[in-house]
């Protein structure tokens, strides 16, 4: 049950601890669930071993669809469809489908990449976020160790994060 | 900080660049005896392209400038000039002078920009540009020169009868535009106007590097923010020059080769190609010199950044590209369609035509589109010739349908002559960049560059 939950939190007042019992909370081969910070701090995705997004290759994916779409669409209408003559061209002709395929493609990339970020993210409408520490969008950074995760006991990982430079540590329950 | 850095030409680059243009020597004669031999075979294929190309451009005769245009077709006819392999020789001199003051000017527009913005990822690579920009003084000299000796074959317009009232070549159009040509003198003299502004553009782009270079280089003796201060404003100043004078420079020196016709967009086309062309040519030194173990502040993230830069500035020319053609497509109008219709219905630049979109867009973007492909030395060192190939195809499109007709050609003699020009071009860079340190001592934002990360 996802309700059972239990966190270890750990509060971090300094970027630079931060950083550095990141590290070496990893090293010590305890899984850190997620950090949050007020502000982005430089090299914590190296240092929590993160691997790059993936979100660039289902922009271009996106992309490609909305590049396709929009050249198919208008190829159907104005030489299929509907055939024009507009402005003594060909009925379908590449040149003005150009700027329309451009704001598809632009359209379609966009759209796609925030409903995947959405979706990746677990983001959805009248979802309540967790908050492991409300102090996290104002001055502390706050480190969540998921228990079920791992095999150190609480009291153990409490400790390792006091020693790692956590200004305090807290349990929380979702 | 920074241990002190020089860029040493070796006796055995020197030795290469000096093949370099020999090759192109060799080649540049061997092509000129082919086109001096080659007249007679091609005829019969010749008169038939011509055949339709004149259909072509008849269909596009506008009616309500059709007494001039006729008179004007009639000049041409009657109008020999050099010999074709002369004007090859001419229009290809000219094309290749554009080409690399381009690629020069540039140098110093990029170490502009980098001041105006207040950009500090920059600073180690600097002297790439800086060492570029030695080329303008050699080009405007080149340009100043060459100008008197082709201006007979590139340039209709400096026909005197054209401005005859009533007489048989008169030009009501181009007697319409003189002023811009001849003031203060009268239509069909001395262009002096034009000449004048030749002069005023390199004498004002030596005057902002010869300044800029010094306020740079006096920031590696003395540690003094106020040097940057002096470079940020003289940039300043230039940049607002150069606003104008490349666009003026490009309607002078390219879009008056095909005096009928005009685009508005023709500035901004010429200033992107020279502007995609120089970012490429600073991205491949700096991948070069990276190479051969120089420069050894700069990392991974300097390289990314060059490489964004190659990859926009190719699409930003794209779509500069597209606009000037989409709405001559669009409008359909004779004077303005008889550009296109010379460059992708007739023989010789068709292929260089749908080629130039080809290499200056699909490859670079499809190439650098990754992070990864921009942040490796081997994929700049592939992109970046190619956009620098793809641009000289693209100022050969501007130039030599205009210039050559359908006599025009890409042989030899173009190759080598490039290769000359290249040669050349790289001896006078990289014996300027052996005499500078190779990255700054004092700049104010190298601590920044340092740490840039991205």
């Amino acid at each position: 049950m996802e309700s059972n939950k239990n966190f270890v939190v750990g509060i971090f007042d300094d970027e630079d601890i931060l950083l550095h019992a990141v590290e070496n909370i990893r090293e010590k081969g305890l899984k850190i669930h997620e950090v949050y910070s007020p502000f982005p701090v430089h090299g914590l995705d190296d240092a929590l071993g993160y691997k790059r997004s993936r979100l660039p290759i289902a922009a271009f994916m996106f992309g490609a669809t909305g590049t396709s779409l929009a050249l198919l669409m208008q190829i159907w209408m104005l030489g299929y469809d509907w055939p024009m003559i507009i402005g003594g061209k060909n009925h379908a002709s590449l040149p003005p489908f150009i700027p329309v395929t451009f704001e598809l493609t632009v359209l379609l990339a966009a759209f796609g990449m925030v409903g995947t970020f959405f979706i990746a993210s677990d983001m959805k409408p009248y979802k309540w976020p967790r908050q492991f520490d409300l102090r996290s969008t104002d001055d502390k950074h706050v480190m969540a160790v998921d228990l079920a995760a791992n095999k150190m006991s609480k009291d153990e990982i409490s400790t390792l994060l006091k020693s790692s430079g956590a200004s305090e540590v807290n349990e929380k329950n979702f | 900080m920074i241990a002190d850095e020089k860029y040493i030409f070796k006796q055995a680059t020197k030795q290469k660049l000096f093949i370099l243009i020999g090759v192109g020597l060799l080649l540049f004669v061997i092509g000129v005896f082919m086109a001096m031999n080659s007249g007679h075979h091609e005829g019969a294929e010749k008169h038939a392209s011509e055949a339709v190309a004149k259909s072509l451009l008849a269909s596009a005769e506008p009616v309500q400038h059709g007494e001039a245009h006729n008179a004007h077709a009639g000049a041409a006819e009657e109008h020999h000039g050099s010999p074709t392999w002369l004007k090859r020789i001419y229009t290809s001199l000219w094309q290749n002078n554009i080409f690399f003051t381009g690629i020069g000017i540039i140098g110093l527009f990029f170490i502009a920009i980098q001041y105006a913005a207040q950009a500090g990822w920059s600073a180690p690579i600097k002297r790439i540009p800086l060492a570029i920009g030695h080329w303008i003084p050699f080009a405007g000299i080149l340009m100043l020169v060459l100008w008197f000796v082709v201006k007979g074959d590139l340039f209709h317009w400096t026909h005197s009868d054209l401005y005859v009232k009533g007489g048989e070549h008169y030009d009501k159009i181009l007697d319409g535009k003189s002023a811009y040509f001849f003031l203060p003198l009268a239509a069909g003299s001395f262009p002096i106007f034009y000449i004048v502004r030749m002069v005023l553009f390199f004498g004002l782009w030596y005057l902002f590097f010869t300044r800029i270079k010094s306020s740079m280089l006096a920031e590696d003796i003395e540690a003094s923010a106020t040097h940057w201060y002096k470079s940020r404003r003289l940039s300043a100043y230039f940049l607002l020059i150069f606003a104008v004078s490349s666009s003026v420079s490009a309607w002078d020196w390219v879009m008056s080769i095909d005096p009928h016709w005009f685009s508005t967009m023709f500035g901004w086309y010429v200033f992107a190609s020279w502007w995609v062309t120089g970012l490429a040519t600073i991205t491949l030194l700096v991948a070069h010199l990276k190479g051969a173990g120089y420069l050894k502040v700069v990392t991974q993230n300097h390289l990314h950044d060059l490489g964004k830069f190659v990859f926009a500035f190719s699409i930003f020319w794209t779509y500069i590209w597209f606009c000037q053609f989409m709405l001559i497509y669009y409008a359909n109008l004779p004077e303005e369609t008889v550009y296109f219709i010379q460059r992708m219905r007739t023989a010789p630049y068709s292929w260089i035509f749908y080629a130039n979109i080809f290499l200056n867009f699909v490859l670079p973007f499809l190439l650098l589109m990754t992070r990864d492909a921009k942040r490796q030395v081997s994929m700049l060192k592939v992109v970046c010739p190619i956009v620098i190939i793809g641009h000289w195809f693209d100022f050969y499109n501007m130039i030599t349908p205009g210039a050559m007709k359908l006599e025009g050609g890409v042989g030899l003699l173009e190759i080598g002559l490039a290769l000359i020009f290249a040669g050349a071009f790289l001896f006078v860079v990289l014996n300027a960049l052996s005499k500078l340190q190779l990255v700054a001592k004092n700049h104010p934002f190298m601590q920044e560059s340092l740490n840039h990360h991205i």
